[in-house]
């Protein structure tokens, strides 16, 4: 615990400290010399290309990437082009730029992934030097080639390729430049000598940093924060410029006295920083530059390359990685020598406790009576997290946990989570794993990206006991793992179908919100397509499988998948697919078999393609259905002729269908049009399309009486409904003598009732009872009534002696002037209703 | 006798939230496209928007003009057009055409279009395949249930019957789903769902798919049971005549979405007056559910009320005079309009139903319900048809015959399908195929000799005991359902007892005590069992498809007796008749419960026929 402030150096007010991380574990024959080096930030992958100066025609440069703690995860001879840059994408993937602009992909195992361009300018003019950069929208790379202008593209995901502006005057590549983003713009900042240039989209704006000293005639070095929020230069005279990246505000400046360029400079800041400090490097000395005018050096054994972080740098040389960092206020209040801070008294006063003497007492009591106890456990649970050593951060939660004792509502949950993310924070920093995360930098990327990490470097059973100890969400955590499990599970060549589904489903069976169709599609994808397939089968949602199976060219399990979805719009896609797809004999085989979908497909054409449902019906030798089809088209067609060609195919089809009747109905209806058109051109009435018993109508009621009776005769017009037909009609044209000889030509079918309604409803009592006596005995009241002779249906009724029909008439009579007969009545009822 | 609530009667649930909800969803997609804009609207979605969000509503959030979607070509100047349709794909060719006429033209306008209840891949293929996939942007308004009274609520697609039962299209399988979804997610989850028919099924299977993936809510449910049944179940119920107010109102005037249009006849003045028709309306409220022969007495007794409550103001003082006119007198003065409308109502129905044939067509109904003088019937409709005196009804009574008789003889068929030909145009030999197709109205096969004995022995013996002997041949037939149907669940009372309208005993008496509907009829058996067991024959005889299925929540088991387990959702898939709500409204009475009822539409015998017309006006 002594030897805590050990590794710690002032600068100004604060103090840095430099702590080991790792001892490489690579074996490196010339450390990092002539190495192109790449690390990610946040802990990530270091990538090294080997190798890269020719010494003989047939050696090949070596690319290997390695863990953060030199453990190597992939290692291949560069068959490509030469490579200016690499870099590391936000998700783990390498991203190698080469000479000609083009960039390859590879993931964290040296598995080729895509390629893609930088354009052809580049690719003409050659680049001269590249800049991977990270920002709100992804990763992004920009480019000065061999025509000094900037090709930069923002998201290497999203490729729109931006050429910026010329910069007036730029020679050579000499000059130093970075990339910032600002205004939610990428932006690229170039130094041209003692000028300094901000390139945007649309200009080139020329900018100079407030109070850098004259003394400097150019500018050697530009660096970036890494919240793009602060810049720092470095001047050929030695000089470090600090301030704001929008160039607004200088912070400090510090002369170095150092002329000779430095080989890397980064910021060397954390989020609530005391000063601004930068940490500059040359051929064997570190330098860390801040505020003051002095400076902490460090002498460097080997070359090394600086990986700027969130809350530090770290140093990567052959041998060994550290970090340096400003030591944070939290651990400077509790081991500053002789620190009177309320964490310090409580650390102190928890040793003395287990030393088992009183003094812890005393310290406790020196704490209470500021009443800053939860103050001294809060700066123990904080500095906790910033501490490397698990022995430390035991110290510090243990003094924490101790304090919290005399404390009675003290929120539990900083202590919990702190202890929480330290367990995990340990697991990855092993040194198998090599992660090695701060506890800022892990709160600052969160959890769901660090199982990411995780699983691209398939450490899939520690993901899952990370999601499972921090009790993730199960569809955000484990699922997701095992998801990506799978996935990689099925890309394994070596094992047979049934062992890889069998294993994926015994492992993911009780998973939630896992989607076999996606496992599915990585099996396609990497060529197996059965094993796809089978994983479908575990897939619940059948509506999942279809899109996959159609792409894998099962059609017709994919329509039968889609059915049974009961999703119609998915049946629908497939057949939209199918159609397009197969050749059409194919395709109508394909329906018949699955009915739904042949219904869904014949709504469909009956809006947009009247002929292919004709096919359809063809196909399935469906003469009914044809018949029917020609009998709709007839009545849509306006001319003549070909609305009677059409019923006759309507015909042929119901004859091949064996429906006599619907043939010979259709065979009426051709003569009926016939026979109408005829009538028509001879007569001009308009009849053409109107039923046989509108048509007859019509020729009735101008007179075309023994047209109608042709119709009646040729199409066997039922008489019931001929006589019902000519007598409306007659009626309705008031041709009442034509009526009386239609009475008389033979015995009414439909009785006589019917002639007496008719001339009551034209108000023609006069012809009316002309009809009376002709009526049956049954509907004699009846009619009497309709005349409104009261006396006769009364007379009627009595000799019918039925009850109900004198009680009729009896209701028709008014008392005052059918007294007699109202008598009348009564008394035959009377007698009716004895017998 | 005015149908009271009981008071024991559970509270609905508020369904005011649901047009809530669909306004505001209505009111975000139109500001999404910002700026002034015409909207053109699908004719049959007019009512129901207006129930929505009404002409002011929609000016406020910067709808210019309102125009009807007539399919043909537009004047219009604005810069912004938006479609508010149903998924048709008419509909979607049509503004297709004029988009791309606007192409042709050189005109630039913003297209959108919003489909409700959603929309369908087949709607945004064709708007590919026109090519101006990339000129309109589209979206969904999930405006899946209008709630036309406390409880009725409906999915105003009165096409669900035709697409799903006869073209065999499924796509609105989906949105039954959505809607029980929609329910679930704002009124709590069901404890027990039964259902029949192979559409039930689906909806029932899509609704539990959507369950799962949604997110699981435990919240007390208000209302626990769901029944759902398919419209081809029963056929017989919404072919019969109607005889309670509300469906006789609905069969003559045609209610539209909850509101009616009383022509000069009724109103007796010159103009037409459009009237909601729900249980806001104090009057129709209490006579909705009587049957028609009482509606008259009561409106009377109604008109001597009103009178007396006039009258009151005679020897009134200042005070008092002041307090009737500012209390009383404006819900009198309602009272008095309303009442004025129905007894114009009533009046003129009565003119049309009193006729002759309007008796005449009910004896042949009741006859054929109840299997008695089928010959005289056949002669009947014979005549119907050869008066010409209405298409529909005469194709109503053929299907009722055939369904009744289990498919008509093959000389009767013939000939009386020959004549309706001659009557109304060969174009109905397609009626007649949709018809057969769904089994409405069929030739009896050769073979089928049962039916065929029958009707001989029907000749020989007299009718009544025919009657019976149908019933004795029906069980052992394979296929004559409707006959063993009835009886089983005895469903036409026996004939001669005086059935007292006005004491109403069962469901029966919305037919004039002949019929108890069979939709009506299960659902009570049902409930009654908590279950199909004891009912396999019936469901048997109704082509299965019957399921019971407990729902998620299992912590309502323990609740029994609450009021939410007193209310009963009834979803029919095809349409259900105003008949059949007056039933169930009864049933709920007698039980002590409330039955709420979602229908894909409010249908009736001309509804459900007009639906088997091919492209007739």
């Amino acid at each position: 615990m002594a030897f805590v402030t050990a590794n710690w150096n002032p600068l100004g007010e604060a103090f840095y400290r430099k702590i080991e991380l790792y001892e490489m574990g690579w074996n490196l024959k010339d450390g990092l010399r002539e190495c192109l080096v790449a690390a990610a930030p946040y802990g990530g992958p270091i990538a090294l290309l080997k190798g890269r100066i020719r010494r003989s025609p047939s050696a090949r440069p070596q690319l290997e990437i390695y863990s953060s703690s030199g453990l190597p995860l992939a290692s291949f001879p560069w068959k490509s082009g030469v490579v200016k840059q690499l870099g590391w994408t936000v998700t783990d993937d390498l991203l190698c730029v080469q000479e000609d602009g083009t960039v390859l992909v590879y993931d964290l195992f040296g598995g080729f992934k895509r390629h893609f361009s930088m354009g052809n300018e580049v690719s003409q003019s050659q680049v001269l030097d590249t800049k991977i950069f990270h920002s709100p929208y992804g990763t992004g790379v920009a480019i000065l080639t061999g025509a000094l202008r900037f090709t930069l593209a923002t998201n290497i995901d999203d490729i729109k390729l931006r050429r910026l502006p010329e910069v007036p005057g730029l020679q050579g590549a000499s000059s130093c430049w970075a990339v910032l983003t600002q205004d939610r713009q990428c932006k690229v900042l170039v130094a041209n000598e003692s000028q300094l240039f901000i390139l945007d989209n649309t200009a080139c704006t020329p900018v100079t940093p407030p109070g850098l000293s004259p003394e400097a005639s150019s500018i050697v070095h530009i660096c970036v924060s890494f919240s793009y929020k602060y810049l720092a230069l470095i001047t050929d005279s030695g000089h470090v410029w600090m301030g704001t990246s929008n160039l607004k505000e200088k912070l400090s400046e510090v002369d170095t006295k150092i002329k000779t360029p430095p080989k890397q400079m980064a910021w060397c800041r954390r989020p609530k920083s005391q000063q601004p400090s930068a940490v500059v490097m040359w051929d064997g000395l570190l330098l860390v530059v801040g505020e003051s005018k002095e400076t902490i050096k460090y002498h460097l054994d080997d070359e090394s390359i600086l990986v700027p972080e969130l809350d530090g740098v770290r140093i990567i040389s052959g041998t060994h990685h550290e970090l340096l960092q400003e030591v944070p206020g939290a651990c400077e209040e509790i081991f500053k020598i002789a620190s009177m801070a309320p964490g310090a008294l409580l650390l102190e006063a928890h040793k003395e406790y287990e030393k088992e003497s009183q003094k812890a007492d005393e310290y406790l009591r020196e704490i209470k009576e500021q009443s800053l106890l939860s103050e001294a456990v809060r700066q123990c649970v904080e500095a906790a997290g910033h501490e490397h050593e698990p022995e430390t951060q035991k110290t510090l939660l243990r003094a924490a946990s101790f304090g919290k004792c005399f404390l009675s509502n003290f929120p539990p949950e900083q202590f919990v989570s702190m202890c929480r993310d330290l367990r995990v924070l340990n697991a990855v920093r092993d040194y198998t794993v090599g992660i090695p995360l701060t506890h800022t930098q892990f709160k600052q990327m969160t959890l769901q990206v660090l199982i990411d990490r995780l699983v691209y470097r398939k450490l899939y059973p520690l993901a899952i006991e990370v999601c499972r100890y921090l009790k993730t969400p199960e569809y955000l955590g484990v699922s997701r793992v095992l998801k990506h499990w799978a996935c990689f599970k099925v890309q394994q060549k070596e094992e047979s179908d049934e062992v890889i589904a069998k294993a994926v489903s015994v492992k993911l069976a009780d998973a939630a919100g896992i989607s076999y169709s996606e496992i599915a599609t990585k099996a396609y994808e990497s060529g197996r397509t059965e094993l796809a397939i089978k994983l479908l089968e575990f897939e619940p949602r059948s509506g999942e499988q279809v899109p996959l199976l159609l792409k894998m060219k099962k059609s017709p399990l994919a329509l039968s998948k889609a059915i049974e979805s009961g999703d119609t719009d998915l049946v629908y896609t497939v057949v939209m697919y199918l159609k397009n797809e197969l050749n059409r004999g194919d395709f109508f085989m394909m329906l018949r078999n699955q009915p739904v979908a042949l219904s869904l497909y014949r709504q469909f054409c009956k809006h947009q393609e009247q002929d292919t449902l004709k096919d359809l019906f063809n196909q399935d030798d469906d003469h009914e259905e044809l018949g029917n089809f020609y009998v709709k088209a007839s009545y849509k067609e306006k001319r003549l002729e070909a609305r009677i060609a059409l019923l006759q195919s309507a015909v042929d089809e119901y004859y091949k269908a064996k429906n006599e009747f619907s043939a010979k109905a259709t065979e009426d209806e051709m003569r009926l049009l016939r026979f109408q058109r005829k009538l028509e051109e001879e007569k001009g009435e308009p009849l053409v399309g109107f039923p046989l018993h509108e048509t007859m109508t019509m020729l009735l009621s101008v007179g075309l009486h023994k047209h109608a009776e042709q119709l009646y005769k040729d199409f066997r017009v039922p008489d019931k409904r001929f006589w019902w037909l000519k007598l409306k009609a007659l009626a309705e044209k008031e041709d009442w003598e034509e009526l009386e000889k239609f009475a008389k030509s033979k015995k009414s079918p439909i009785g006589y009732l019917p002639f007496v309604e008719v001339c009551i409803k034209r108000h023609n009592k006069f012809e009316a009872k002309k009809y009376v006596s002709k009526v049956t005995p049954e509907q004699k009241v009846k009619a009497h009534l309709a005349v409104g002779d009261v006396e006769g249906a009364a007379e009627a009724a009595i000799e019918r002696r039925s009850e109900s029909e004198i009680s009729t008439v009896l209701s028709r009579c008014s008392s005052t002037t059918d007294h007699l007969l109202m008598e009348r009545l009564n008394r035959a009822k009377a007698t009716a209703a004895k017998k | 006798m005015a149908q009271t609530e009981r008071r024991d009667a559970p509270e609905l649930p508020d369904f005011s939230l649901l047009k809530r909800l669909a306004r505001d969803q209505l009111i975000f997609l139109l500001e999404q496209l910002p700026g002034k804009k015409d909207l053109f609207i699908d004719a049959d979605l007019m009512s129901p928007l207006d129930r929505i969000a009404n002409v002011t509503i929609l000016k406020q959030h910067e709808v210019d003009k309102l125009y009807k979607v007539e399919l043909k070509p537009i004047v219009s100047s604005s810069d912004q057009l938006c479609f508010l349709i149903r998924p048709r794909i008419q509909t979607v060719k049509w503004i297709s055409e004029l988009v791309n006429s606007d192409k042709t033209a050189g005109r630039f306008r913003r297209y959108k279009i919003i489909f409700t209840p959603q929309k369908f891949y087949a709607c945004e293929t064709v708007l590919e395949e026109q090519g101006v996939y990339g000129d309109v942007t589209t979206d969904e308004w999930n405006f899946y249930i209008l709630p036309l009274d406390d409880d009725i609520l409906s999915l105003e697609l009165p096409e669900f019957f035709r697409d799903n039962f006869l073209e065999g299209d499924q796509r609105w399988v989906t949105t039954g789903g959505s809607a029980l979804n929609l329910l679930q997610s704002v009124y709590g989850s069901f404890s027990k769902i039964y259902g029949i028919g192979r559409c039930a099924k689906m909806v029932y299977e899509s609704w539990r798919e959507l369950m799962e993936q949604g997110e699981q809510r435990t919240r007390q449910p208000e209302f626990a049971k769901v029944f759902l049944i398919d419209r081809d179940v029963d056929f017989v119920t919404p072919l019969c005549s109607q005889v309670v107010y509300e469906g006789l109102v609905d069969d003559i005037f045609r209610i539209k979405c909850g509101s009616v249009e009383f022509g000069p006849d009724v109103t007796s003045s010159d103009k037409s007056i459009k009237v909601m028709l729900n249980s806001q309306d104090k009057v129709f409220n209490e006579i909705r559910n009587e049957h028609f022969s009482n509606v008259f007495g009561f409106l009377s007794q109604k008109a001597k009320n009103l009178q007396t409550a006039y009258d009151k103001r005679r020897g009134m003082d200042i005070q008092q005079m002041k307090a009737f006119v500012a209390d009383e007198l404006k819900g009198l003065k309602q009272e008095h309009r309303l009442l004025s409308l129905h007894i114009g109502a009533s009046e003129s129905m009565m003119k049309k139903k009193t006729k002759q044939d309007f008796q005449e067509l009910l004896k042949t109904e009741h006859s054929l319900l109840e299997g008695f003088e089928i010959r005289e019937c056949i002669t009947c409709i014979e005549e119907h048809i050869n008066r010409q005196v209405s298409m529909i009804e005469s194709l109503r009574l053929l299907c009722l015959l055939s369904i009744t008789e289990n498919g008509l003889l093959s000389k009767d068929y013939r000939s009386l399908k020959a004549q309706y030909l001659q009557s109304y145009g060969i174009e109905h030999l397609l009626t007649f195929a949709n018809l057969k197709q769904l089994g409405l109205l069929e030739e009896q096969q050769a073979g089928e000799t049962l039916t065929v004995m029958e009707s001989k022995v029907g000749k020989l013996v007299n009718d009544k005991t025919a009657g019976k002997l149908t019933d004795a041949f029906s069980s052992l037939a394979k296929k004559s359902n409707f006959r063993a149907l009835s009886k089983k669940l005895t469903l036409v009372p026996k004939s001669g007892e005086e059935y007292d309208l006005r004491v109403p005993r069962d469901m029966a008496y919305i037919f004039s005590g002949a019929y108890i509907p069979l939709s009506c009829k299960l659902i009570e058996q049902v409930l009654e069992r908590d279950g199909w067991t004891g009912l396999e024959e019936v469901s048997r005889m109704l082509n299965g498809q019957e399921f019971a299925v407990t729902g998620g929540s299992s912590s309502s088991e323990a609740r029994t007796k609450t009021d939410a387990q007193r209310i009963v959702l009834v979803m029919f898939l095809g349409g259900c008749t105003f008949s059949e709500i007056s039933a169930l409204r009864f049933l709920g009475k007698e039980r002590g419960c409330r039955f709420i009822v979602l229908t894909t539409a409010i249908t009736n015998s001309a509804r459900l026929l007009e639906a088997f017309l091919d492209n007739h006006p």
